[in-house]
Parts: C-alpha cells; structure tokens; sequence
C-alpha cells in the first residue's frame, strides 16, 4: 500500500534507538530534575518501541507482553520520583539539579 | 512462537503454569508482613505500640531465612528446581544469596527501631519498604527470566529510592532520595534497553533451561546472525548491572547516596543491594551466556580493576566517615568482580570463582550492615556526625563500640582470623586458579591501599582525644544486639571458614 518504502521493523528499531539516545542526551545535559524524569521515561519507551519491534519480527507475543510490565514500572517510578521532587520543593523555590548540591566531598 | 497469527485458537484454553507454591514461601512470607504491616498500621488510629513493626520485620526476615535453609534441603535431596513455568528458580546460589538478603533485613530492622525513635520518626512505611525491597532482592537473585530480574531489580531501586529520602527532616536525605532516582532509572533505562536487544538477538527473554538464551546461544553463536546486537545487548546488561553494584566509572551516585541516605538505609543499601545485584550479574551474564564470554569477560576485567583501583585510592582522601564506607564499599565490588571474573573462566574453576562470590557477598553483607551499626550510633541525633572527628576519643568513651568497629574494620581489611580475610582469600585464590594472575596481583595491591582508610578511623578512635562537646554515645538494645551478632559472625567465620566454604562450594554446583 504504501507506495514509496516498505516499512519494515527495522525502521522501528532505529527509531527507537535515536529516542533511546535523545533521552540520554537529556537526562545528561538538562538540570531541571522534572525534564530528567521525562527523559529517563523517554528512554524506557524507547525500549517499549524495540521490545514492540522485536515481538513483530519474530511473530511472538512475549515482546508485546513485557511492554505492560514496562509501563507499570515506569509509573510506579514516576510517582516516587515526583514524590521526592515535591519533598525537596517545599524547602525551596526551585528545583535544579544544580542548586542540589548539599553533598560533595 | 505464532500467537500472533492464531489468536482465536488460544482464546479457548488458557494453560497455566505449575506454580509450586511451597517454593515461594520465603517470598510469600515477606510480601505478606509487608501487606500487614502497611494495612494494619494505615487502618489502626494510634499505630502499633512501638517497637512492634521492627519486631514483625525481624521475625519475617528470620522466617524467611529459615525457610530458605528448609528449600536448601530439599534442593539437596531433589536438585534445584524452577518455579512458575520457569520464571523462577530455586537453586544453590538463588538460596545463598537470599539468605545475605534476610540477613541483612534482621540486621537493619534492629538498627533502624532504635533509630527512627531517636530522630523522632514514627513511620511503618519504612519497614514496609525493607520488606518489599528485600522481596525485589529474591526475586532478582532467583530470577530466570531477565524480565523478572528486571521486575526484581525495580521493586528492589524503587523502594531503595524512598528509603533513602525518608528521613524528612534531613534535606541531605532527600537529595540523597533525587541523586539515586535520577542515576538508579537512568541505569534501569540501560539495563531494559539491554534486555530488548537480547530479546531481538535470540528470540527470548528466559535465562537457562528449556528453550533459553543459553540454549539459543549454543545454536547461533557460530551463525553469527544477530551477534552485533547480542553484544550491544549484553553490554548494555552490564552497563545497568555496574551501576547497581556500583562499580567504576558507573560509581558516582554511591557516595553522595549512602552521605545523604538515612545511616541504617545505607547499610542496607551496602548490604542486600549489592548482594542481589551480583546475584542477578552472575544469573543473567556469568551463568547464562557462557559461549559468549570472549566478548564480556574483558569488560569485567577492566570494571573490576578499575573498582578496586579507584574505590581503595578515592577512599583514602575522604574525611567524612560516610563517604570513606561508600568508597570502600565500592573497592568491595571490585573484589567481588575479581570473583566474578574468575567464574567466568567456566569449568572447575569457575565454580570456585562463584563459591568465591557467594562466601564474600554474605560475609560482606554482615560486615557492613554492622559498620554502618555504629556509624548510626555514632551519628548521634540528628545523624549529622559522621566526620572523623566525631569518632575521635571513642575507644574511651564507648571501649565495647570501639572495639566493635574496630573488629568490623580490620575484617574489611582484610586482617586474618577476620571473615573479610577469608572473603578476600577465597576470591583472590579464585582468580589465581583461573590463571587470572594480573587482577589477582592488583587485588592484592588494593587491599593494602585500602588497609591505610581502615586503620585511619581506627587510629582516629584509641589514639587521639576526645572533643568535649560531644554528645555521649549511647548504646540501645537493638543495635547493641546487631552489632554483637555481626561481630560474632566475624569473628566466627574468621576462626572458623571451613562449613561456610563448604556451604559456598556446595551452593556454586547446584545449579539450574
């Protein structure tokens, strides 16, 4: 149907791949403790986008399976780290990675 | 394998897997004082009388404990065995390293009921948080299915996560809580990604056994289809594993962390985390992929010299007390990679190399959940004195505490009639049998450099006087009763090596 290239799972992969890499570009180079959460998360979608990709070319539904187990995970990590975030928040104004700096040595 | 194509076929019979319930029991057994403990203690107005949550978190880790050793015999009468349609296993080192993990879970209850009564912390949560981070720590040390290592190992990091900013009352703590949050699912992030790859590499998630990565390795190594992306895969493994155990370069979280975190959450951390992440390093990498190991034993070798190297130097210029037992215990992971490196030689050989790993990951695991016993004493209220100043003149203001820290020291030097000696023994003579001359010299080497930090507290402790401003140290049943059983172990051990390598030798061959 598609009439300029047929889109196959690898296409996917390497989609997944370059998320999988934006992500951990974010979580290196921002500072604001929220967009490193959504980066951390980007990435474990990435993995969900591979986990996908692999579960269709192999025909079998285990890959598709895990992508739920994934999901609840990453939720469950969401709320403990929006959690501590909120902690941190009410003793100050803002939250940057950078003016989190009480330990060091 | 074509689910996909037949989907109306499987709607009308639903096979489910033989689940062997006895098996699960210490699993069970945890998560339910878990429920118990969080649900009862939301549901009753007043709370429980204190001291009673510590209690039933003691009793479910002795519980457990012993129900491992009733699996133990069972495995020596009738082999290891796997559990939920093989999503488990109960075997020889799933067991030992359990059984470091309901150690280290008796240890820090006691610790922490003294301790949250002295910070004036009234929280079941936080014992409702060991349990299921320990539950995480079987799971991933019994797991044969990197899926379920990867559940383990989230229910393990996610609970370490709130233990390590729950004490609200430290800001450190919570930064503490972020710092590992933030590296601990960054590292997960690695791990999963890992996990897909080999998935994509080979078609399965499951570990040994039956229709596993180990067997689909056995088939396709010499196809070489999908070996890029199985040694990408396995790197990626590796990358998230390192982090966990926190070896270098993956290491730069582990000393603001165990600063920040709560001191008995620290030695908990030291202790079960470590532990259940070398049992998954050694279930996922060592055990399952051994055709591949030309490809990862070299990325071990460079991660475990650089850990020993780095960990014993960058411990040495430390001034807090905190930070020096993160750095050591850093240096520790080293060790147990050296052992891990040994095991990965495969053959006869590699099973001392896993007797090796299994005997320091327990003894490790006691010595330090008593080290950071002290440390909590130490820290006085407030848990803010940690410096080396705060435990100078202590060998004459607390001569028994002294002495016991001073036993655990020596014993993470590796002294002999210590069990560190014969932990480092073992896995230093581990690498010598498998020829692995090089890591075992530079082991060896680390060990002295190391020597130097432990016997700077020491000296800190008998040799220069006290500040007398201090607050007296004092000294509560429970810890007082952790403390005394680590030492003991210790010293034990240390006199006494033989049935516990025996143990170690014994659980290494019983494998699934």
């Amino acid at each position: 149907m598609i009439a300029a290239a047929d889109v196959t799972p690898t296409w996917y992969l390497l989609l997944a791949a370059a998320l999988f890499a934006i992500g951990c570009t974010g979580v290196l180079v921002r500072r604001n403790p929220l967009v490193m959460f959504m980066c951390i998360e980007l990435m474990l979608n990435a993995v969900n986008l591979s986990f996908v990709a692999f579960s269709r070319t192999y025909l079998d539904i285990k890959g598709q399976t895990t992508v739920f187990f994934v999901l609840v995970v990453a939720a469950a990590e969401v709320v403990v780290g929006l959690g501590i975030v909120v902690a941190i928040l009410r003793r100050r104004p803002s939250a940057n990675a950078d003016d989190i700096a009480e330990l060091k040595g | 394998m074509h689910l996909l194509l037949s989907p109306m076929q499987q709607t009308d019979k639903l096979i489910s897997p033989s689940v062997n319930w006895g098996s699960l029991t210490p699993l069970l057994v945890l998560l339910g004082a878990g429920l118990v403990l969080l649900v009862g203690a939301a549901l009753s107005a007043r709370g429980w009388a204190k001291g009673l949550y510590a209690t039933l978190t003691a009793a479910a880790a002795v519980a457990a404990g012993v129900l491992q050793f009733v699996l133990w015999n069972s495995t020596v009468h009738h082999g290891p065995k796997s559990l939920v349609g093989e999503a488990l296993v109960v075997d020889g080192p799933s067991l030992f390293i359990g059984i470091s993990i309901c150690a280290a879970l008796l240890l820090a209850a006691l610790v922490t009921d003294d301790y949250l009564r002295r910070e004036d912390i009234d929280s079941p949560e936080v014992y409702g948080l060991y349990l299921m981070a320990a539950l995480g720590g079987l799971v991933m040390a019994a797991s044969n299915d990197l899926i379920v290592l990867f559940l383990g190992l989230e229910v393990l990091s996610i609970a370490l996560y709130v233990l390590a900013a729950s004490h609200r009352k430290r800001i450190e703590s919570q930064e503490a809580g972020l710092k590992y949050f933030i590296l601990g699912g960054f590292s997960s992030a690695f791990f999963l990604y890992g996990v897909a790859l080999v998935y994509g590499a080979t078609g399965t998630t499951r570990l040994r056994g039956p229709e596993s990565i180990k067997t689909a390795l056995a088939l396709t190594v010499e196809t070489d289809k999908h070996r890029a992306l199985l040694v990408v895969g396995v790197a990626l493994l590796l990358v998230g594993l390192a982090f966990k155990v926190a070896a270098v370069p993956f290491h730069s979280w582990t000393p603001d962390v165990y600063q920040g975190a709560p001191t008995p959450v620290t030695g908990f951390m030291a202790s079960a985390a470590k532990a259940a992440a070398f049992g998954a390093l050694l279930r996922s990498v060592v055990l399952s992929m051994p055709e591949l190991r030309d490809d990862w034993r070299p990325a071990i070798w460079v991660l475990a010299i650089l850990t020993l190297v780095i960990g014993s130097t960058l411990a040495v210029v430390q001034t807090n007390v905190k930070r020096m037992l993160a750095y050591s215990s850093i240096s520790h992971a080293g060790f147990i990679l050296v052992g891990i490196e040994a095991a990965a030689h495969g053959g006869e050989s590699g099973d001392r190399g896993i007797a090796s790993v299994l005997f320091y990951v327990l003894t490790y695991a006691v010595l330090v959940s008593g080290t950071f016993a002290v440390s909590t004493l130490v820290g006085r209220s407030g848990d803010g004195a940690h410096g080396l100043d705060s435990y100078r003149g202590l060998g004459r203001q607390r001569p028994v505490l002294a002495l016991a820290l001073a036993v655990f020291l020596l014993a993470q030097a590796g002294v002999p009639l210590t069990s560190g000696f014969v932990a480092k023994f073992s896995v230093i003579t581990a690498a010598a049998d498998a020829s692995s001359y090089a890591i075992a010299i530079i082991a060896m080497l680390a060990a002295v450099i190391g020597a130097f930090l432990y016997l700077r507290i020491i000296v800190s402790m008998f040799l220069e006087d006290g500040d007398a401003e201090g607050e007296r140290v004092s000294i509560p049943f429970g810890t007082g009763a952790a403390i005394g059983i680590s030492v003991a172990f210790t010293l034990v051990v240390g006199f006494f090596p033989g049935w516990l390598l025996e143990l170690a030798r014994d659980a290494a061959t019983r494998l699934y």
